[in-house]
């Protein structure tokens, strides 16, 4: 049976579009998703045995749920624009790079760059992150319930990177804009990146990115914030020694 | 009558020149290096360095005005759906909007749409202006990824990830802060008036094996429609090309180190990569080496000026150019009109290259709203039409005396070089003899 005859037929008792990547192909999938239009009726849709496979899910534009049935390979969801994936395994790296709006749910761990240059949308994982997590992320919210490795949010210009265990060395090297809360230890702080105050406004923020992304059982209050020191933000050259 | 001594002539250094005094002295005052814009400015073998034979007995030539010669190219054919189609083998470069005004941009587009040829984007996202009025437009994936987003890449009409540029192969962007405006600002999601310094790296992938996955992922995007490029600096022509072929590219692009830049140090501008004409023949060798020539094709950038220019890079192997300089000296940059004001800022028309500081008497690399009015973007886009159409006729006026029916069919027998090191790096013969410097064991 090909995949399509077997999707079709999973339509007509209103259950999940279902695709099988052992039967069909990864073009098959995102073709498929590209080709949905505003307000189709195939609004949930379940990708089994997706085995590691890279771009799982990418540059989808419509307010679907995609339930990724397994681990998928590199740049899983990338580009999402409006859906919902949930990936019931662990992510390879670049999960969810340059997410534009929706959301992402890793029930395993990530690999590197994990929402690399987001510009919005979240992305959860629910296991540990690798190093570069939230690399060069510009709107995204990215919540880690485990840890983060070294140079994780390298160059963040904006958007909230909130970890509920530790992170590794060099956090927010070199950061511009974007928000940064570590429940747990930081091994080190990159260039320009400092601990920061925890204002009233930024517990109400982080309480709210704890809720949307499903966390229940922490306070906000036993997070640090750090962002950016802003001094290398015009060149100095007696701030040389920093690069 | 006293006898004196003849004096010598008061001689300057070679080594430490004028320039290089100045330098000097520039560093010693302000503790930082200099940072400009454009390519490298030294004296560099090139394409003044080759020369074509023209027919004779054994090559019958074409008639100028009358015989056909086919100036179109097909880009991108490997494995997109929807190839680029150029009527001229010469391309705009990218250039991005933040380090050029938009009125600039919206000329190039101009320019380009009405010459048949394609515009690309720069390291700060595309504009209206600029797709708008480019009838086919290069969408750049650049490390910064200022700007990019899902719908601007499927309205792009080919993707160019940009590994490296030839003014500065393994450096990254700089926009310094004066060039920030509100809209620049917004565009790269950037507080304004503060420095960017764009990453020299690409935040999720690292080495052929990763760009291999990197570009199957912009193919599932963008449905395998739109062509993928992979843009390099002239750094290693023949090891780049074959990694890009094989992470699957459709066209490669090659940048060499005339190729100019928005804004960086001096010092990498002139003392990395290799000359834009040490760069055609490895390239062209990698593509050969694999089977790939004309499959996947060869653009190279850095020094483009004429028709000349054009006609010898197609006959070393290469399928099209890119122009970035030279469009914008067609535009109006350097244009001597301005000579009191680039003598206000210390300098003089034609050397002018302080694109960074945002205040181009020209009103091109600026965000100065008052300078940029200066760019009329229907008058220069005209401009630049007229200038590509002049390069296209001079290259068909050499194919046609080379017996040439399509500027795609010269070839390495049509030239020989002026100097040995010339001869070497095109890898055509001395001029007067059958020496190729390298080649059978000499």
């Amino acid at each position: 049976m090909t995949a399509t005859k077997l999707s079709k037929a999973a339509t007509h008792d209103h259950a999940s579009r279902i695709f099988d990547l052992d039967v069909s192909s990864l073009r098959e999938l995102n073709q498929a998703l590209h080709n949905l239009t505003p307000g189709s009726n195939e609004t949930a849709w379940e990708v089994l045995h997706p085995k590691g496979s890279h771009s799982v899910a990418v540059g989808v534009d419509q307010p679907v749920t995609i339930d990724v049935r397994g681990s998928v390979g590199y740049y899983c969801g990338g580009m999402n624009s409006g859906s919902t994936i949930t990936v019931h395994g662990s992510a390879g790296p670049g999960v969810g790079e340059n997410m534009m709006s929706g959301s992402i749910i890793v029930k395993g761990d990530a690999s590197q760059y994990a929402g690399a240059t987001g510009k919005g949308g979240l992305l959860v994982i629910e296991g540990n992150a690798s190093s570069r997590c939230g690399i060069s992320m510009k709107g995204i919210d990215i919540v880690v319930h485990g840890n983060i490795g070294h140079m994780s949010a390298f160059m963040a210009q904006s958007g909230n990177l909130v970890v509920l265990g530790d992170a590794g060395d060099a956090l927010g090297d070199s950061i511009y804009e974007a928000r940064l809360f570590v429940r747990g230890k930081v091994d080190s702080l990159g260039a320009d990146c400092i601990a920061k105050e925890m204002r009233p406004e930024h517990l109400e923020l982080l309480q709210g990115l704890l809720d949307r992304a499903g966390v229940t059982g922490v306070k906000p209050s036993e997070f640090k914030r750090y962002g950016s020191a802003r001094t290398l933000y015009n060149f100095n050259i007696d701030n040389a020694d920093a690069y | 009558m006293t006898y004196r001594n003849p004096p010598t002539t008061p001689r300057k250094s070679a080594t430490f020149d004028d320039y290089t005094l100045s330098e000097i002295r520039r560093a010693a005052a302000t503790g930082i290096y200099d940072i400009r814009g454009a390519g490298a400015k030294r004296k560099l073998p090139h394409f003044d360095d080759l020369l074509f034979l023209g027919a004779s007995i054994s090559r019958y030539p074409l008639e100028g005005y009358r015989e056909r010669c086919d100036t179109s190219v097909v880009l991108g054919s490997r494995h997109a759906k929807k190839p680029i189609e150029l009527k001229i083998p010469i391309t705009i470069a990218g250039m991005s909007f933040g380090s050029l005004s938009g009125p600039a941009k919206e000329a190039l587009g101009r320019g380009a749409t009405l010459s048949g040829t394609s515009t690309t984007t720069g390291d700060g996202g595309m504009t209206e202006e600029e797709r708008g009025h480019s009838k086919q437009l290069v969408y750049q994936y650049l490390p910064s990824r200022y700007g990019m987003n899902l719908r601007d890449l499927r309205r792009a009409d080919a993707i160019e990830v940009v590994v490296g540029q030839g003014a500065k192969p393994g450096g990254g962007g700089m926009l310094l802060g004066q060039k920030i405006s509100d809209r620049v600002a917004e565009m790269r999601t950037l507080p304004k008036g503060i420095d960017q310094r764009s990453a020299s790296r690409h935040p999720d992938w690292t080495g052929p094996d990763d760009l291999e996955i990197k570009i199957l992922e912009l193919r599932e995007i963008t449905d395998w429609e739109k062509p993928i490029y992979v843009k390099v600096g002239g750094a290693r022509p023949y090891y780049d090309t074959a990694l890009a072929v094989k992470a699957g590219a459709d066209v490669v692009v090659v940048d060499g180190m005339q190729g100019g830049t928005a804004a960086t140090q001096e010092v990498f501008i002139e003392n990395v990569g290799q000359p834009t004409l040490a760069c055609i023949r490895p390239a062209v060798q990698a593509l050969q080496d694999l089977g790939m020539h004309r499959k996947v094709q060869l653009i190279v950038s850095g020094g483009i000026r004429n028709g000349a220019d054009v006609a010898k890079a197609l006959a070393l192997g290469v399928d099209a150019v890119s122009i970035g300089t030279a469009a914008l000296v067609a535009l109006g940059d350097n244009d001597p009109r301005w000579e009191a004001e680039y003598n206000e800022l210390g300098t003089t028309a034609g050397a002018y290259d302080d694109w960074h500081e945002g205040r181009d008497p020209a009103g091109i690399t600026t965000q100065d709203p008052e300078l940029m009015k200066r760019v009329d973007p229907v008058a220069a886009g005209r401009r630049l039409a007229n200038y590509l159409k002049v390069m296209t006729l001079e290259a068909q006026t050499i194919a046609r005396a080379c017996g040439k029916n399509s500027l795609h069919n010269l070839e390495p027998e049509d030239l020989v070089a002026l100097t040995i090191e010339a001869a070497a790096m095109a890898g055509v013969p001395l001029a007067g003899t059958n020496w190729i410097p390298g080649k059978n064991g000499f």
